[in-house]
């Protein structure tokens, strides 16, 4: 209930304010942009992989921009410290705002699909691989926007919370570049803690419970540390 | 209503508060008092469950507000310092927003909303943005957040600062009307606040209680008055007489020591007036011993003498201009 009463207030605060629009406008025309030229290149098929891959790339920065003001804030203006101190769990609070960011996300996501309705309006793309690669946009966006809300919970400033989001999702995304350069076990855990390395599998229209459940465990691990996280600001 | 058992906060190595022990009944309003940096605001933070205490318990209508906390936190109204409103908000939303928060209900939230808008007198600006107010309208909206839920335990920390004269006036009989139904913690700085609205008062220091007593017997004990210890080796009666007609004394007594010790006197003087040697020649030209003397520093006046004994606000109202200044 709490937990709503706060998505809500975060829900109706995203579209009182013009920051989420211009984040919102700025993913999409880039991803529309790349989505032309894929379009438009010789030898260019129609499927929606170019533009689930240019969507996945830019989650890095759409989810911290989204996410960085739901925690920041409440620190700055010092509103937390009347949250904190009405009856409501600290996972409510980030639960609340969590799911508030991913409504948002998704809002963002939804639009997307004026691109793949042209493609069905000009070609003939495999309905398999468009719906997997959709769900895979999901889970990496859910994923990414934990990320996101941990480093809004770490400062009261924005900016900071947004480039510690981008940062650990940069990691994250790219370990398997450094994966390739190692060998045996460290290649495997570098691969496996890769976002980029589990998303690949979806834009081929492949749905594999192992990548369904890593984006899962990173959005479970992310929200317990942002949770933790909050607890640990009582003890300051 | 409220119970704080041993409290003490360490910030690193640092003691913002030590041992901080008190109750308060239900109905009484308890005011804080203490220069800045005293530790009120500490306090008050972990009565209200913000932060966990280093040491000791704090337990609200009976719950523990560490183990119990979210029982315990039903019961808290609080006005923190800072006043921390969603600045992009409108009043309305935010008291909407905070009432949810304390799992009120609809028709119940709207009831006390038109209440609190009422008593803290914020009707013309029941839809603003709360970025748009003043200071003295914030703090108040921080106020009607605090009372909507009509909470058994209002915690309000510094809750006139920052409001004009005349609305200071107010929100004192506001918050005076509000003990009786609710258990009150105010903390402040300034003196006659504190003898306006409460009818108990702890004085803190450093961290610690220094004092705790009704307003009027406090302002009793610190009626400008200045010390003098002495040990005078010679008759009591005679040198107990001789220390009373000093010029300025106003009350000498004797100190209860040990057995077979030089006895040791207490001397009382009126503010600003230097009598220690006046007391050394009295003694000496009598003949007796005089083996000790010293100012003592009272610390409770010392501390009082940084608080903020002037109501500077209240008087520059003049009564005969109220309405005209209203406006
Ligand atoms: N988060 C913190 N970290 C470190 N020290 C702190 C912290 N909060 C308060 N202190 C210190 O604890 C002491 C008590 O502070 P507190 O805010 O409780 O004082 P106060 O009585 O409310 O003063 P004021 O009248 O200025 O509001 C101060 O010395 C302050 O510097
Ligand atoms: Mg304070």
């Amino acid at each position: 209930m709490n937990t709503f009463t706060v998505a809500w207030k975060e829900i109706k605060g995203y579209f009182s304010t013009p920051a989420a629009y211009i984040v919102g406008a700025m993913f999409l025309s880039l991803t529309g942009i790349f989505f032309v030229f894929d379009v438009t290149s010789p030898f260019a098929e129609a499927s929606v992989r170019g533009i689930v891959n240019w969507a996945s790339f830019f989650i890095v920065f759409l989810a911290p921009l989204l996410t960085m003001r739901l925690l920041a804030e409440e620190q700055k203006l010092g509103t937390l410290e009347l949250l904190m101190t009405a009856p409501v769990r600290d996972w409510e609070v980030v639960l609340g705002k969590y799911i508030a960011s991913l409504i948002m996300f998704s809002a963002t996501i939804i639009l997307t699909l004026y691109y793949v309705l042209l493609l069905y309006v000009f070609g003939q793309p495999d309905t398999g691989p468009v719906l997997s690669s959709y769900l895979g946009l999901m889970l990496h966006g859910a994923a990414a926007l934990a990320v996101g809300l941990l480093g809004s919970s770490l400062s009261a400033n924005q900016i900071v919370a947004a480039v510690v989001g981008i940062a650990v999702l940069l990691m994250l995304s790219f370990v398997d570049r450094v994966g390739s350069l190692v060998s045996g076990v460290a290649a495997d855990v570098l691969n496996g803690l890769s976002l980029n390395a589990h998303v690949t599998d979806f834009t081929r229209g492949v749905i594999d419970t192992a990548n369904v459940v890593y984006f899962l465990s990173i959005t479970a691990v992310f929200l317990f540390l942002t949770i933790r996280s909050m607890e640990t600001r009582r003890w300051r | 209503m409220i119970e704080v058992n041993g409290v003490s906060k360490m910030f690193g190595a640092f003691p913002a508060i030590s041992d901080i022990s008190f109750k308060v009944e239900p109905g009484e309003i308890l005011g804080f008092l203490g220069p800045n940096g005293a530790g009120k605001s500490t306090t008050m933070k972990i009565i209200t469950g913000f932060m966990p205490p280093t040491d000791g318990n704090v337990t609200i209508a009976g719950y523990d507000i560490v183990t119990d906390s979210l029982e315990a936190r039903k019961h808290i109204g609080y006005l923190p310092e800072t006043v921390p409103l969603y600045t992009d908000m409108t009043i309305k939303d935010y008291l909407e927003y905070m009432g949810r928060l304390r799992g009120m209900s609809r028709d119940y939230i709207n009831q006390r909303i038109s209440e609190v808008i009422d008593i803290c007198n914020l009707g013309d600006y029941y839809s603003t943005i709360i970025s748009k107010l003043s200071k003295g309208f914030r703090q108040r909206v921080g106020i009607a957040q605090a009372i909507l839920h009509e909470p058994d335990v209002l915690v309000l920390d510094e809750p006139t600062i920052g409001i004009d004269p005349i609305q200071v006036v107010e929100t004192r009989q506001l918050i005076k009307n509000l003990g009786g139904e609710h258990t009150l913690i105010v903390s402040t700085h300034i003196l006659p606040e504190v003898s306006q609205i409460c009818e108990r008062v702890i004085i803190i220091h450093e961290g610690q209680i220094i004092a705790e007593d009704t307003p009027e017997n406090l302002a009793q004990r610190l009626v400008g008055s200045e010390r003098v210890d002495l040990d005078v080796k010679g008759p009591q009666q005679d040198v107990l007489v001789a220390l009373q007609q000093v010029e300025g004394v106003r009350e000498a007594v004797r100190l209860e020591g040990q057995p077979g010790s030089v006895p040791r006197y207490r001397v009382q003087s009126e503010l600003g007036i230097e009598i220690r040697a006046e007391l050394a020649s009295t003694v000496i030209n009598s003949g007796w011993g005089l083996l000790r003397l010293d100012g003592v520093i009272m610390s409770l006046e010392e501390i009082f003498l940084r608080l903020t004994t002037e109501d500077e606000l209240i008087q520059q109202v003049d009564p005969t201009q109220e309405d005209a200044s209203a406006e």
